[in-house]
């Protein structure tokens, strides 16, 4: 859980520029971390590929902060 | 300019007549050209005259077919640079006289097939931060046409889609514009009888019919790096006949 947690963290600070300090568990991608709803699909394409996994649209909508995909992915592997 | 060496390029319906100019002029610019089309011995004719190109026989009417494309394309070519929408067909008649098969297949040939190849081609363009798409529209899409309302339909929401993704995607390098060519020398208006040429010729201020080059030209700079800061529009190249 706490590798995935860590990669999925290193993912989002590249992606969306934040700030490590608040890419938390209950961050929200949009109102919290400054993404646009493209900047969320484009993190979700990147843990497809950093993880090897297919996240279906419906879950990815639902993919809204670090801890949703942490759980998902998770879940998946 | 426009200098497109390189560059990965899917043109559908290849082998009609824009089609073919579109795909040998952006082979001239430099581009590795993916051809499709649904007739496979034609299709490989031109593909032999196309230096670079890769031939794949495709009915974008059929169900997944026009995301399956793009993925052979991709496979194929090895990436996505240029998307030219280009497969299109005509049913006309009048309204009255419209069966509804009539108006669904110019639909989804048309239109439903440029969606899901632009949503396919998307996940790619995205990554790689670059891309163009370009649909060929139609000056019916713009102004109508009576007996082809249909078409018209089609060809006015491809123009409207096209708008809609040139605003969501701008942000990464991508654009999406439609050229709208007016009365072209092409397998679809040679068919027209001459009483319906000479009544169109009569609206054309230029006084002749258009060359598929002239399209082919267009969609060579809209497909270049020269072109990046022009999205959303669509470009009408019609001698006049619609100033728009």
């Amino acid at each position: 859980m706490s590798e995935v947690l860590e990669k999925v963290k290193a993912i989002v600070v590249e992606h969306l520029n934040a700030d490590p300090e608040k890419v938390v568990e209950n961050a929200n991608f949009i109102d919290d971390l400054g993404a646009d709803s493209l900047d969320t699909v484009e993190l979700v394409m990147a843990f497809e590929e950093a993880f090897g996994i297919e996240i279906p649209d419906d879950a990815a909508e639902k993919i809204q902060t670090v801890g949703d995909a942490v759980k998902f992915i998770s879940e998946k592997q | 300019m426009f200098d497109l060496t390189g560059k990965k390029a899917l043109v559908t319906g290849a082998t009609g007549g824009l089609g073919s100019a579109i795909a040998k002029a952006l082979a001239a610019q430099g581009a590795i050209v993916a051809i499709s089309g649904t007739r496979e011995a034609v299709l490989n004719e031109l593909a032999a005259q196309i230096p670079n190109s890769v031939p794949l026989v495709a009915n974008l009417s059929g169900e997944g077919e026009a995301e399956g494309l793009i993925k052979r394309a991709e496979e194929a070519l090895g990436g996505l640079d240029i998307l030219v929408a280009n497969a299109g067909v005509t049913r006309d008649g009048l309204l009255m006289r419209m069966k509804d098969s009539d108006f669904d297949d110019v639909l989804k040939i048309n239109l439903y097939s440029y969606f899901a190849m632009c949503k396919a081609a998307m996940r790619g363009m995205m990554k790689q931060k670059s891309g163009r798409i370009i649909g060929i529209a139609s000056i019916v899409g713009v102004t109508g046409n009576a007996g082809q309302a249909n078409y018209a339909a089609s060809k006015a929401g491809m123009i409207g889609f096209t708008k809609s993704v040139a605003q969501e995607v701008a942000s990464r390098g991508i654009t999406a514009n439609c050229i709208a060519p007016g009365f072209i020398v092409s397998p679809m208006t040679e068919i027209l009888t001459d009483a319906q040429k000479a009544a169109t010729m009569a609206q054309i201020p230029a006084g002749r019919m258009g060359e598929a080059d002239e399209i082919a030209a267009l969609a060579c700079y809209l497909a270049s790096d020269e072109a990046a800061y022009i999205t959303g529009q669509t470009i009408n190249i019609n001698g006049g006949m619609a100033m728009i």
